[in-house]
C-alpha cells in the first residue's frame, strides 16, 4: 500500500549513518521527496547527483544604517540581545553574523535611520534523480546558524508521496526544526558507547515532541553493543539491523547508493520501509 | 594555553577517539568537550575524583501574564521566529523563542517580561592532575555558541597558571559551536573520513577554520576503507599548502576501546600505534605556533 508518511532520520551522534540511511530509504520507496535537511554538511546529494531544477538564495534581514539619520541615541545598541550592534564613538557598526533578524532595532529607531536589508546565507536547491525529488539546503562557511536554511528548505514545495527527511547531528534546535511535521523517527545507532549516549539522547527529543520512533543499528560487529542493550532496556522497536561490511563501507564511500548495486540490500531496505509503514501506523491507532 | 581543536565537518570521524588518545599522549592537565549537542568525551578516560557543575542559562526568553494578556496578536506578528501561539491568552513556545525582546516591544498591555531560562549544564571534572570541561545543552535548546563559548571559558579559569596546551574535542558541522571553539585556538587537527561526502564536508571546514588564522593539520580515519579517496586527501592537503598528519586505518579494536571506556593507545592496536604517530608529528609544530 502506498503510504505519504513522513519519516524523519536522526541519530544524535554524528557519522552513524544517517545520511545512508536516507538516501536508501527514498530510493527503494520511489518515487518519493529525500530533503537534506543537515545544511552544514549537505552530503545527500553526492549519492543522488540530482538534475538540479531550481537553485534558491536563502535570505534574511539585516539593518543597514544611514549615517545622515543616525541620532546617536544608541537605543538600537541597547536593545539588541545579539550585540550585533555596536557604537564605536563616531560610528554604528553592524555586525552580520551575529544578527538574528528579529527586526527589533529598525523597529526602535527613533529616526528611522535603520532600514533591513536582506543578505544571503545559504541556499536551497531542488532537483530529481530516478524518480526521487531531492531538495537539499546549504549554509555558507561562516556563517552561524542553519535554521533559515532549514525552515525555507521545509516549506520549498514538492510532489508529496513518501518524505524522507535526512536530519543534523546533535538534538539542538536544527534537529527539533526538522522532526516537527514527521510521522514517524528513524533513529540510527551504532553499537559503541558513543552511540548508545547519544540515542538516548535523540529518543529523549523524539518523546518531547511526542514522535513514534524506531531504531536502526548501523555497523553491527559480533559482541556487546551498548546501543542494542539501550533499546532493549527501553522497549524502543529494533527495525534493522545492518552488519559492517568493509565492501559497503567502500560503495557508500563512493557516493554509490547499496540499493541500487546490490539486491541484498534493496531487499532490506523494502523491508524496512514496510516494518516503518507497521510501527507508524500502529502508533496512530494508539493515538487516536 | 595553547589551543588544539579537534574538528572535521563530517560527524562520526573519530574525533572524540582520536582526542582522547591525544589527551592520554600528551598528559594535559586541561582538555574539554565542545561538542555540547552531543557530548561523548566523558565516557573515555580517566578516574575523576570531583565534579563541579553549574547551569547554563543562554539568553532571557519571552513569557506571557496571562493575566495581563489582552490577545490582541501583536506580538505573534511581530515575532520573526514564529515563537508566539495564538490563544487567549496567547502564549510563548520556548524552543522556538530566541530572546530578541521584539514581542515585548509592542505588547500594549506590558503582558511580556524576559526571564532566565536554563538551557543546559556545565561540568567541571578534576582527577588524575588534570581538569575536564564539559556541558550538555538542554533537549531542542538554541544558542550552543554561547555554551561552548562558556566551556572554555571555565576550562582556562580552571586550568589557573597552566601555560602548557589544551585538547579541545569540537562538534561536527561548520556552524556557531564550531565557530566558538575555532576562536581563541592556535591550531586545529581535522578528521576526514576516505568518503566523498567526508571530502567534501572537510573542505567546507577548511574553509571555516581559514577565517580564523590558526595552523590546519588534516589526518585520515578509517584510511584503508578507501585508499583512493585517502589519496586525494593527501593531494588536496598538498596543494592546498596543509600539513598532513597521517592516516588510521580501520580498526575493530578501536570499538572495543571505545565500549571499554579506554583510548586507542591504551590497547596495543593498529589504530592507537597510528594515533601516536600522529601525535609525534603534530606536536613539535604545535609548539612552534
Amino acid at each position: 500500500m502506498m503510504s505519504d508518511r513522513t519519516i524523519a532520520v536522526l541519530s544524535g551522534k554524528g557519522g552513524t549513518g544517517k545520511t545512508f540511511i536516507s538516501v536508501n530509504l527514498a530510493c527503494a520507496a520511489a518515487p518519493a521527496t529525500y530533503i537534506d535537511c543537515d545544511a552544514e554538511e549537505p552530503n545527500g546529494h553526492l549519492f543522488f547527483q540530482p538534475a538540479i531544477k531550481t537553485r534558491e538564495a536563502v535570505n534574511v534581514p539585516v539593518p543597514r544604517v544611514d549615517p545622515a539619520k543616525c541620532i546617536e541615541c544608541r537605543q538600537c545598541v541597547d536593545f539588541c540581545a545579539y550585540h550585533a550592534l555596536a557604537w564605536t564613538g563616531r560610528e554604528l557598526l553592524v555586525f552580520d553574523e551575529m544578527c538574528h533578524g528579529c527586526g527589533g532595532c529598525a523597529m526602535l529607531c527613533p529616526a528611522q535611520a535603520l532600514k533591513e536589508t536582506e543578505r544571503a546565507i545559504g541556499r536551497v536547491q531542488t532537483g530529481e534523480a530516478q524518480g526521487v525529488q531531492v531538495l537539499s539546503g546549504f549554509l555558507n562557511p561562516g556563517e552561524a546558524t542553519g535554521v533559515p536554511v532549514i525552515k525555507q528548505l521545509l516549506n520549498t514545495g514538492h510532489p508529496g508521496g513518501r518524505v524522507i527527511i535526512d536530519c543534523p547531528p546533535g538534538s539542538s534546535c536544527m534537529v527539533s526544526e526538522s522532526i516537527q511535521d514527521a510521522d514517524y523517527c528513524v533513529l540510527v545507532a551504532e553499537p559503541t558507547r558513543f552511540g548508545a549516549h547519544n540515542l538516548a539522547m535523540v529518543h529523549e527529543l523524539a518523546r518531547l515532541y511526542n514522535k513514534p520512533c524506531g531504531v536502526v543499528l548501523n555497523k553491527a560487529l559480533p559482541g556487546d553493543d551498548p546501543s542494542r542493550q539501550y533499546c532493549q532496556a527501553h522497549g524502543l522497536p529494533i527495525l534493522a539491523e545492518i552488519a559492517f561490511e568493509a565492501q559497503l563501507g567502500k560503495l557508500t564511500s563512493n557516493g554509490m547508493i547499496a540499493v541500487k548495486e546490490d539486491p541484498r540490500y534493496r531487499a532490506l531496505f523494502e523491508r524496512l520501509l514496510e516494518r516503518i509503514d507497521q510501527e507508524a501506523c500502529h502508533a496512530a491507532v494508539g493515538h487516536s | 594555553m595553547r589551543q588544539l581543536v579537534i574538528l572535521s565537518g563530517k560527524g562520526g570521524t573519530g574525533k572524540t577517539t582520536l582526542a582522547s588518545a591525544l589527551i592520554s599522549l600528551s598528559r594535559t592537565r586541561a582538555y574539554a568537550d565542545c561538542d555540547v549537542d552531543a557530548p561523548n568525551l566523558h565516557l573515555i578516560g580517566a578516574d575523576y575524583t570531583r565534579q563541579e557543575d553549574a547551569s547554563y542559562y543562554g539568553l532571557p526568553l519571552a513569557v506571557i501574564d496571562p493575566d495581563k494578556c489582552a490577545a490582541c496578536g501583536a506580538c505573534e506578528q511581530a515575532c520573526r521566529f514564529d515563537a508566539v501561539i495564538q490563544g487567549s491568552p496567547y502564549r510563548i513556545n520556548p524552543y522556538a523563542c530566541e530572546g530578541c525582546k521584539v514581542c515585548g516591544l509592542v505588547c500594549p498591555a506590558q503582558a511580556i517580561a524576559m526571564k532566565p531560562h536554563q538551557a543546559g549544564t556545565m561540568t567541571l571534572y578534576y582527577g588524575e592532575g588534570a581538569v575536564f570541561s564539559t556541558a550538555r545543552l538542554k533537549m531542542g535548546s538554541g544558542t550552543s555558541g554561547l555554551l561552548v563559548s562558556q566551556v572554555k571559558n571555565r576550562l582556562e579559569h580552571a586550568a589557573g597558571e597552566y601555560t602548557g596546551f589544551a585538547v579541545i574535542d569540537g562538534s561536527p558541522g561548520i556552524g556557531c559551536p564550531v565557530i566558538a571553539t575555532l576562536s581563541g585556538a592556535h591550531a586545529a587537527l581535522l578528521v576526514a573520513e576516505p568518503s566523498l561526502s567526508g571530502l567534501s564536508d572537510l573542505e567546507r571546514i577548511i574553509e571555516t577554520a581559514r577565517g580564523f588564522g590558526v595552523m590546519i593539520a588534516v589526518c585520515v580515519n578509517k584510511a584503508d576503507i578507501n585508499p583512493e579517496i585517502t589519496d586525494r586527501i593527501k593531494a588536496y592537503c598538498q596543494r592546498e599548502g596543509l600539513l598532513f598528519a597521517g592516516a588510521i586505518p580501520y580498526d575493530p579494536l578501536a570499538v572495543q576501546a571505545v565500549n571499554q571506556g579506554r583510548t586507542i593507545v591504551d590497547l596495543d592496536c593498529p589504530s592507537g600505534k597510528a594515533a601516536k604517530e600522529i601525535y609525534r608529528k603534530i606536536m613539535p609544530l604545535l609548539e612552534s605556533v
